[in-house]
């Protein structure tokens, strides 16, 4: 096929791929959201120039493959030790930028001591929280964070409250605490919630970049493999069936002046 | 030579460690080896080091692996409920060849169990305690002077071999007070830790995990690498103390504070004429079995008793390493029980027939 020539210097560079993001095939499944996190993440690196000073800990579950896909040093830690982790690394290395990045069974069930303890310290890092309420690389068995009623594979009647209690609110939960800086939900379902939760991400970053403390970005997810949903159905009942529940917005500001 | 001084064994071994340049402890309370935290929190902000009381042990555990992965030497402590809790952190440090130092002060097991000084955790040590195919390097001191130097060796190995090293002593150890010098910093030569994570200013990123899906055979590979590693091991670090050897007839096995024991009972042997000697393995793993196999083909060598605090752990190594040339017999006491000399010396004399 013939191409015509372009003349580059007339045109203006409206988007590039992030310098933090490696070019490289993601093993996520299409319609889901660490996929757009992951960018969001990378470019948050990019633009506060932190790329070389930037060590992600990676969690087990579906992220557990994240540092392959940074140009930015990276670990990974045993299923829900990423805080622990990070705090030790963190604390080895105050002047650097630790992103601890965790999905809701890794944070939020087998890692509850050691997420809720690291808070609790106000460990001056950032993690991010991808609920998207279902465990995602084991297969879809109920998470913490599996709404009601929500068939899995550990659930296939549909979570029920009298033997598995209600589905966590982990953000409403760390408010009871002192140590968090910045406490704020997110989603991933339209462009209009990407946008708000790169926002809540370079916050956060630049939170722990001035010493304020833990700093906790929780974002609603999609997983339409296990949920059994194609993509668009996916999005949506992240903003029908998700969102109710697990009310967006930000819970704690602690910086700027801010003591919500 | 430096001044002696008492100290008790959880303390001192601190001082060892801080010695050895460590400037990370984390730690959660468990009988028997609470003063190792305590002189921690005391001691590690003096150093200008961090002291953190983690929210368990296995908050503990991974917390060592993120100091680790930054290059400094980190370490932590626990007693036998609190180290089993610890073995999925040391297969990952392992795996991710991270260096690590952990001290368990094993008390009478299993389960809950008390808290007397106990050995009952060296298959838990040696073999492995975790899952997958891997070592760690076992240091067995017998007194509180050796158990202060040992950690200057703790730390070294842990570097030199990229793994964790395990220091393993009983809650008598721990809780003794006993004369002791303190150690110097040591003069070997450590690489520069070219692995570490610390941001890629000026070079490639780098990783450190221990997932290895693919390629096929990564794993394999891997592990196959850290076999390398344990047969140098083996070859280069046996380490052991023998004593009344040269003519022993009789092969008394045993290590820390067991062996401290089997020593007195040696000496009553000898004043009865009978001639045994005891050799006391340093390091557990890499257990001295080519001193043990040597001994075992001596003709003069009629019989080895292995002395131990539990239910017989080690003997299955003496055994190994005798490989049916010379019988193998057992004295040992459990459940934070102390081997009596009295008995010991009653099984030698049966043992001499």
């Amino acid at each position: 096929m013939k191409t015509d020539t372009v003349n580059t210097e007339t045109l203006k560079a409206v988007y590039k791929h992030p310098e933090s993001l490696k070019r490289v095939k993601m093993h996520y499944c299409p319609g889901c959201g660490h996929g757009i996190i992951h960018k969001l993440l990378a470019q948050c690196i990019d633009e506060l120039g932190i790329r070389e000073e930037t060590i992600i800990v990676a969690p087990v579950g579906c992220s557990v493959l994240i540092y392959n896909y940074y140009n930015c040093d990276g670990t990974e830690s045993a299923h829900g030790r990423a805080q622990a982790v990070s705090t030790g690394l963190k604390r080895a290395l105050p002047d650097r930028t630790i992103i601890c990045y965790q999905g809701d069974g890794d944070l939020a069930a087998i890692g509850t001591a050691e997420s809720l303890h690291a808070a609790n310290r106000g460990e001056n890092f950032t993690v991010i929280f991808v609920n998207n309420a279902i465990y995602g690389m084991t297969g879809g068995q109920m998470a913490p964070t599996t709404l009601i009623g929500q068939r899995t594979k550990t659930s296939p009647y549909g979570r029920d409250e009298g033997n598995s209690g209600m589905p966590l609110r982990w953000c409403e939960l760390l408010t009871e605490m002192e140590g968090p800086a910045y406490i704020e939900r997110t989603s991933v379902h339209d462009v209009k919630h990407v946008m708000r939760t790169k926002k809540a991400i370079k916050k956060g970053i630049e939170y722990q970049q001035k010493g304020f403390g833990y700093s906790f970005v929780e974002i609603l997810s999609m997983c339409p493999t296990n949920w059994g949903m194609t993509s668009l159905q996916a999005a949506e009942w992240v903003k029908e069936s998700m969102e109710p529940y697990y009310p967006l917005g930000v819970l704690r500001d602690r910086g700027n002046g801010g003591d919500k | 030579m430096s001044e002696r001084i008492l100290m008790r064994g959880n303390e001192a071994l601190c001082e060892g460690a801080i010695t050895a340049g460590c400037r990370y402890y984390f730690g959660y309370p468990i009988t028997p080896q609470n003063e190792v935290p305590a002189y921690m929190a005391m001691r590690m902000p003096e150093v200008g080091g961090v002291f953190l009381q983690a929210e368990s042990e296995i908050g503990s555990i991974n917390m060592v692996w993120g100091a680790s992965l930054a290059g400094k030497r980190a370490m932590t402590s626990s007693s036998s409920p609190g180290i089993s809790l610890m073995q999925e952190g040391i297969s990952y440090l392992a795996a991710g060849e991270l260096p690590a130092v952990i001290v368990n002060m094993v008390r009478g097991g299993p389960g809950l169990g008390n808290i007397a000084p106990a050995q009952s955790d060296y298959f838990q040590a040696v073999k492995g305690g975790g899952h997958g195919d891997y070592r760690t390097i076992v240091l067995a001191p017998a007194t509180v002077h050796e158990l202060t130097h040992l950690m200057i060796d703790a730390f070294d190995l842990a570097d030199i071999y990229r793994m964790p090293v395990v220091v393993l002593g009983d809650g008598a150890l721990g809780q003794m007070t006993e004369a002791l010098t303190l150690p110097k910093p040591s003069n070997r030569k450590i690489a520069e830790k070219d692995y570490i994570l610390d941001g890629c200013k000026g070079r490639k990123p780098r990783t450190i995990k221990s997932l290895r899906l693919s390629p096929q055979g990564a794993l394999e590979e891997l592990n196959l690498k850290l076999k390398a590693k344990y047969d140098e091991i083996m070859e280069k670090e046996p380490r052991y103390e023998t004593y009344e050897i040269d003519d022993a007839e009789i092969v008394i096995v045993s290590f820390g504070m067991a062996s401290r024991i089997a020593r007195v009972s040696v000496m009553r042997a000898r004043e009865k004429g009978i001639k045994v000697g005891l050799v006391r393995p340093i390091t557990l793993w890499p257990f001295p079995e080519g001193l043990i196999a040597e001994l075992a083909s001596k003709d003069r060598v009629r019989s080895f008793i292995d002395v131990e605090m539990n239910l017989g752990q080690m003997v299955e190594d003496v055994r190994l390493a005798v490989n049916g040339k010379k019988e193998v017999f057992f004295y040992g006491r459990t459940a934070g029980v102390l081997p009596d000399e009295d008995e010991l010396l009653q099984k030698i004399v049966e043992v001499d027939g």
